[in-house]
């Protein structure tokens, strides 16, 4: 809270009061971060160690247990199909979501209020109302059962990313736009060489967004890929738990190998652009 | 620091009101809008809304009122109306009501939750002088990870001699945590709370960058302390945050499906974790009633948007 001693601008001064802030708040990054830390701890233990002292090992490590999961589930496999889900969406959201937010920002067009009014529609409805009409649709109408297409399809055009670039559109000087007009460039090349160009951070702080939404789906991909060659690891790991795990010798090493392999791309990836993942990048695709 | 430079652009919804700069048959311009091109550019995408959003919206509401099944792909039955049957066979099934209850367990739990955790941990991390990047990657790496993957270390946190048991002691709930039906649903909802929370700092540190720092200073001169003037300015300074961050919440919990599926094995004991999407997933797709599920759907959606309206009422009057 802004109090004297407790904006930025005077850094290095600790008082008593922002001693305890502090503790709160590390106590706080505690709780976030200790469940990835035993996580880790727990898929290098050769037995599960659930006792206080067992978050500290000290009877050395192994990586049995990523070998032990890698034989229910084939890993690599698992990841590439993930990747291709993931990266699917994102191709198409960046492609055709550049274009609609440019539109929807900074042309005039037939429909362009409806098409807005749709959008946040899709925001606001719960997207797992329309779980039993898209199974029906893409399994048993289209036969896309068991394909990256009818995968990637209900997500292709992430409607957060669409709405994000059109307030980095909109938020560009006018002015700019006038001026390349006057000068005779065409839409489309206002759009490449100017608009998207200053809208370049815009662009990775909506591929960071699009990313979590595929690359953590579980009930989707759960329902259209039955064969086990095409289970995104989210799939598979969660079908380890829930049917394999209860045979294997240690389930819990095993089941924590897995989930270290799922988080850890995602996990790799806000750690190197944090600072694409802020408040005010949020902020301005969140309100508006 | 975050600063607030992008967030003070953000502009009305209405777009640019600019005259065109070409001149065009007044005809064209009528029917396609000024700049026709427009059209060609959100096509793909208008189309996509209109193929998996538009569409299956309507066919959700069309299904739940006939008697719908799974066929063969191009096979044509026949698929009588049956007006509001399947609304009372989905309203007359206890699970299907068990599931709605544990919902609003879950909301009564995690919202409130939600939203004075996000606060104030929103309100320290902004007047924090060190390790500021340091704490808010920290808040946001649950909301980042798979939820598949947190499930896996909260099952073994929470499992019958996992650590939470042992760090209890004789004080371990019996039966445990998650095969407890009084308390796998708050487990759930406590589970949401922390993987979602980062994600709702940081719509709280955005909007606290809009509270006038003058409004602090007048309270600290009225001699308002700390508690104070956080009651006072920080919560009716951030108030729309607060609407959005209880609409996106609720949703989220309207959504529930992996935590109650994983965590709690398929719904918990007598179905006291099931969500209304899992009891959905039952008896659309594993026992083959797409029209009762589609119901249940509907159901869901207008229950979610009645909480919406009535929260945006209560949070926004002054």
């Amino acid at each position: 809270m802004p109090d004297k001693s407790g904006k930025p601008g005077k850094p290095g001064k600790l008082t008593t009061r922002n001693w305890s802030q502090m503790v709160a708040l590390a106590f706080g990054a505690f709780i976030f971060l200790f469940p990835f830390y035993y996580m880790l701890i727990g898929s290098l233990q050769k037995k599960p160690d659930t006792s206080i002292a067992g978050a500290i090992p000290v009877h050395g490590v192994t990586l049995d247990n990523y070998a032990q999961i890698n034989e229910r589930v084939d890993l690599v496999r698992s990841l590439v199909n993930s990747g291709i889900f993931t990266g699917g969406v994102i191709l198409f959201t960046v492609v055709f979501g550049v274009l609609a937010g440019y539109a929807l920002a900074r042309l005039h067009f037939r429909g362009q209020g409806v098409l807005f009014a749709l959008m946040l529609l899709v925001l606001t409805v719960p997207f797992q109302l329309l779980i039993i009409p898209l199974y029906v649709m893409i399994v048993r109408s289209y036969g896309l059962a068991d394909t990256y297409l009818g995968m990637i399809l209900p997500f292709a055009i992430n409607s957060t990313a669409v709405f994000v670039f059109r307030q980095f559109f909109l938020a560009l000087p006018e002015d700019l736009f006038a001026a390349a007009r006057i000068d005779g460039a065409s839409e489309l090349r206002i759009l490449w060489s100017i608009a998207l160009p200053l809208v370049r951070p815009a662009l990775v702080t909506a591929v960071l967004l699009t990313f979590i939404g595929p690359w953590n789906e579980f009930l989707w991909p759960f329902l259209v890929t039955k064969d086990a060659a095409l289970q995104p690891l989210a799939v598979s790991l969660a079908n380890y738990i829930s049917n394999i795990a209860g045979r294997a010798a240690n389930p819990y090493g095993a089941i924590l190998a897995g989930a270290v392999v799922l988080a850890a791309p995602a996990v790799a990836l806000f750690v190197a652009f944090q600072k694409h993942f802020t408040s005010s990048e949020l902020g301005s695709g969140v309100k508006g | 620091m975050p600063n607030a430079t992008v967030t003070s652009q953000v502009q009305d919804h209405t777009g640019p009101t600019r005259p065109p700069p070409k001149r065009r048959p007044r005809r064209l311009t009528t029917i396609f809008g000024r700049h026709p091109l427009g059209m060609a550019l959100a096509a793909p995408y208008a189309v996509f809304l209109a193929v998996v959003f538009a569409y299956p919206l309507g066919l959700a509401v069309w299904i739940s009122f006939h008697d719908y099944f799974f066929t063969a792909p191009g096979m044509k039955v026949a698929r009588p109306f049956v007006g509001l049957e399947n609304y009372r066979t989905a309203l007359a099934d206890p699970a299907v009501r068990r599931s709605f209850l544990n919902v609003i367990e879950f909301l009564v739990i995690n919202v409130p939750l939600t939203v004075i955790l996000a606060l104030v941990l929103a309100t320290a991390l902004n007047s924090a002088i060190r390790a500021r990047t340091f704490l808010r990657v920290a808040y946001y790496i649950p909301y980042v990870s798979a939820s598949v993957a947190v499930v896996a270390v909260w099952l073994f946190l929470f499992s019958n001699g996992g650590m939470i048991n042992q760090l209890l002691g004789p004080l371990a709930p019996d039966p445990s945590w998650l095969v407890n039906s009084h308390l796998a649903m708050p487990v759930i909802a406590v589970f949401v709370t922390w993987k979602q929370l980062g994600f709702f700092i940081l719509l709280y540190l955005a909007a606290l960058q809009n509270v006038s720092r003058e409004l602090y200073e007048a309270a600290s001169v009225d001699g308002a302390g700390k508690l104070r003037s956080f009651i006072s300015v920080t919560v009716p300074g951030v108030r729309s945050a607060t609407t959005l961050v209880v609409i996106l919440a609720t949703i989220t919990g309207a959504n529930l499906f992996t935590e109650p599926y994983l965590l709690t094995n398929g719904g918990g004991p007598n179905g006291a974790s099931a969500s209304p999407v899992l009891v959905m997933y039952q008896r659309g797709i594993e026992q083959g009633s797409p029209d009762v599920a589609s119901a249940i759907g509907v159901i869901l959606v207008l229950g979610v948007l009645v909480v919406s309206v009535v929260n945006r009422r209560l949070l926004e009057r002054d």
